[in-house]
């Protein structure tokens, strides 16, 4: 209980004595550029397997095939294609392109090169489109003579993680003590310990932990499996593989409180820039799970990018809850004294 | 079940929609009829591909069986116990019998539905007020050797007299001499094991389980007693049985009335409990504890044998209706939980309805 009603330090609640300052992680959506670094890294360095739950698909959802978080995916990066500008106005800012996609400019350039003298760029290929994301429709190869403007479309891309909960609802259900929660303030399932009971994956309120699927051979099969924010690396004084590998600094790591100033400047940067849709997502002690470790700066609604728009720990009602299974019991008990009344045929 | 999945011919996504100026027709919209076929009113919501914002629990089948079977055998020591204490030997027997029984069969369904069976009794390591299943594990631990002394001393009774007396003979007449008091205990805890049950899945981000929590332990409790009333009208004599039909009958009337209610507290997360598998589950289940009701109450006004059958089919039936109920909740959970709507609506509500006071 002293989770969910002690202090807000989790690490010292947890009853780790002298820890270090708690650490997470801050995922700043706004520039990240939907590479999936983090993804591969994060696979890499855990040996997490490929992802049988969701098996390798096309999901038809814009770039993303990875589909979502659970046993086997512990970053996410999802896509959203939506009809309007990138901050949904001209944004007047002076190094920011509004007119054809720059993408289209240097490919013309490259062209024009080739066209050329191809020897002078160590090449004798054709112009190859790379598919990479762009401004133009998907598919869409800008045409050179017939040149067009930018559309009205802008990519919002995010790389969700485990939120590292300062009240967890997966530690707290967890029967075995399998979850346990660091001197680093983060949340991590001890692989030796956990039955694969199953109970955490219904509790996060996030959806993030699952149960590992596949054959006998599948590392940690049958278990709940999520991040662990790298807790080996931590300990041994590294940041985070995907942290590590982000290239555009969008995920961010470090101690909570210096992150939460860095991203309430962040987003008075953004406001101040234009951009009035950008706000923050877990970043509030007060919310329904008393503040998430790994918090975000989002362009729009939470549940765009599926993620929850007000998510709880359902254990804060546990002792109303309690108190209603035993008056239940209660009542079951004199039902049956009572049905032993009167006479016997 | 439609998804707001399907990009548009612009490749545009039912999760387009901004803050500002959200396009309606590419919001997650679904219209379903409810049973009285009137139509619901839309409900616009947006999502992530129509992908779920919480994951379903990894259980099967296993976990509603457990459901039901803890609660046939929490009833089971109650009316055992009252039985035993008030001179009624055959439903004593059938309780203890049947206590022994269900508890087992729920204890194999729980170890099966672990993704690591051999590692059950790591369950034992702690003792944890904030897990649910901890707390369920541990009021199984206390009950399970409690029913299964009183179940033992009577399968004694069941051995044929001609194996002779048994080769331990203390042992067997130590069992009978615990008989009473272990049955005692047993009905004691059984209360909380038919009970915590519903907290076990009300403590979970699952719409159409936590938004029940209210109600929820009611309906089981409910649905416990109706299940072993049911089963002790099958085990007794019709002398004996009287406990066992009332028992039943005032679950059914508990279960019934706390269901209505829960069903009106619940909102929207109520919807699923109507549709799809969890819908006829329901309606199954109504249909088979109002039959199994009114049979009860009939079968003691009947004499004899075609007294005895009825009672007999009528306990049948409430045993299958109380099964039903516990699948239609688990099956509900998991449909809530599959679709985005039941997470994002009401959290969405509720932020708006904070956001709009705060602001004034
Ligand atoms: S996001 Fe989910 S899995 Fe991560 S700490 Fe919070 S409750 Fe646990
Ligand atoms: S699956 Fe493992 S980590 Fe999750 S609650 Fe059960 S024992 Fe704990």
């Amino acid at each position: 209980m002293s989770d969910l009603l002690g202090p807000r330090d989790p690490a010292s609640g947890a009853g780790w004595d002298d820890a270090p300052p708690r650490k997470g992680f801050f995922t700043d959506t706004s520039v990240c550029i939907g590479c999936k670094a983090c993804e591969v890294a994060c696979k890499e360095w855990n040996l997490v397997p490929a992802d049988q739950a969701a098996g390798l698909s096309m999901l038809g959802s814009s770039y993303d095939n990875t589909g979502a978080l659970g046993a086997s995916t512990w970053r996410h990066v999802a896509f959203i294609e939506q009809p309007k500008r990138a901050g949904g106005q001209d944004l007047n800012l002076p190094l920011f392109p509004v007119g054809p996609s720059a993408s289209d400019a240097v490919n013309r350039a490259a062209d024009t090169a080739m066209t050329g003298d191809r020897s002078q760029l160590g090449t004798d290929t054709e112009a190859v489109d790379l598919g990479m994301p762009g401004f133009q429709l998907p598919g869409q190869r800008a045409d050179r003579k017939d040149e067009r403007p930018r559309t009205d479309f802008r990519w919002l891309m995010s790389s969700d993680v485990c939120k590292h909960c300062t009240h967890a609802a997966c530690l707290d259900v967890c029967p075995t003590g399998a979850l346990f929660r660091t001197e680093f303030g983060t949340v991590v399932v001890q692989d030796d310990i956990c039955n694969g009971c199953g109970y955490c994956v219904p509790a996060c309120p996030f959806g993030v932990i699952d149960r590992r699927v596949g054959d006998e051979q599948t590392r940690n099969v049958g278990i709940a499996q999520k991040c662990t924010l790298c807790y080996d690396r931590l300990g041994a004084g590294h940041t985070p593989a995907c942290a590590q590998a982000c290239p555009t600094e969008s995920i961010q790591f470090g101690d909570v409180d210096e992150l939460r100033e860095r991203a309430a400047v962040r987003l008075a940067t953004l406001h101040e820039a234009g951009v009035p849709e950008a706000r923050l997502y877990g970043e509030d002690p007060e919310d329904g799970v008393g503040g998430a470790g790994a918090f975000f700066l989002l362009l729009d609604e939470p549940e765009v990018y599926g993620l929850p728009p007000d998510p709880v720990v359902t254990t804060r009602d546990l002792p109303s809850m309690w108190r209603t299974a035993a008056t239940a019991a209660g009542a079951l008990l004199a039902g049956a004294a009572v049905a032993f009344l009167g006479r016997r045929r | 079940m439609t998804r707001p999945t399907t990009p548009d011919s612009d490749g545009i996504v039912a999760a387009a929609a901004g803050s500002g100026d959200r396009p309606p027709a590419r919001r997650g919209r679904r219209r379903r009829g409810n049973p009285d076929n009137q139509v619901v009113p839309d409900v616009e919501f947006t999502s992530y591909y129509g992908r779920p914002v919480v994951k379903a629990s990894p259980w099967e089948a296993d976990i509603p069986a457990y459901l039901f079977l803890g609660g046939v055998a929490a009833g089971s020591s109650l009316l055992a116990a009252g039985a035993d204490l008030s001179g009624r030997a055959s439903l004593r027997r059938g309780g203890r019998l049947a206590a022994l029984a269900a508890i087992s069969g729920s204890l194999y369904a729980l170890v099966h539905d672990l993704g690591r069976p051999e590692r059950f009794l790591n369950m034992l390591r702690v003792a944890k007020p904030t897990s649910p299943m901890s707390v369920g594990t541990w009021i199984l631990t206390a009950y399970g050797p409690m029913a299964g002394a009183a179940g033992a001393a009577e399968l004694r009774g069941l051995l044929p007299a001609r194996l002779g007396p048994l080769p331990l003979g203390w042992a067997s007449g130590l069992l009978g001499a615990l008989a009473r008091p272990t049955g005692i205990a047993a009905a004691l805890i059984a209360p909380a094991v038919a009970s915590y049950t519903a907290v076990l899945l009300t403590d979970t981000a699952t719409p159409s389980w936590h938004e029940a929590h209210r109600e929820l332990p009611f309906v089981f409790v409910g649905s416990a007693a109706a299940a072993s009333g049911g089963l002790g009208l099958i085990t007794a004599s019709s002398a004996d049985s009287g406990p066992a039909r009332r028992l039943a009958a005032g679950g059914v009337l508990l279960e019934l009335v706390a269901e209505r209610r829960m069903e009106r507290s619940m909102g929207i997360t109520a919807e699923p409990l109507h549709t799809g598998t969890a819908g006829r589950l329901m309606r199954a289940a109504t249909a088979c504890t109002v039959a199994g009701t009114v049979g009860a109450v009939v079968s003691a006004l009947l004499p004899g044998r075609r007294g005895r059958l009825a009672s007999a089919a009528s306990g049948v039936a409430l045993l299958a209706g109380s099964a039903c109920t516990r699948f239609a909740v688990f099956e509900a959970g998991q449909a809530s939980a599959r679709d985005p709507k039941y997470t994002v609506v009401p959290q969405r509500e509720r932020l708006d309805r904070r956001r709009a006071a705060g602001s004034g």
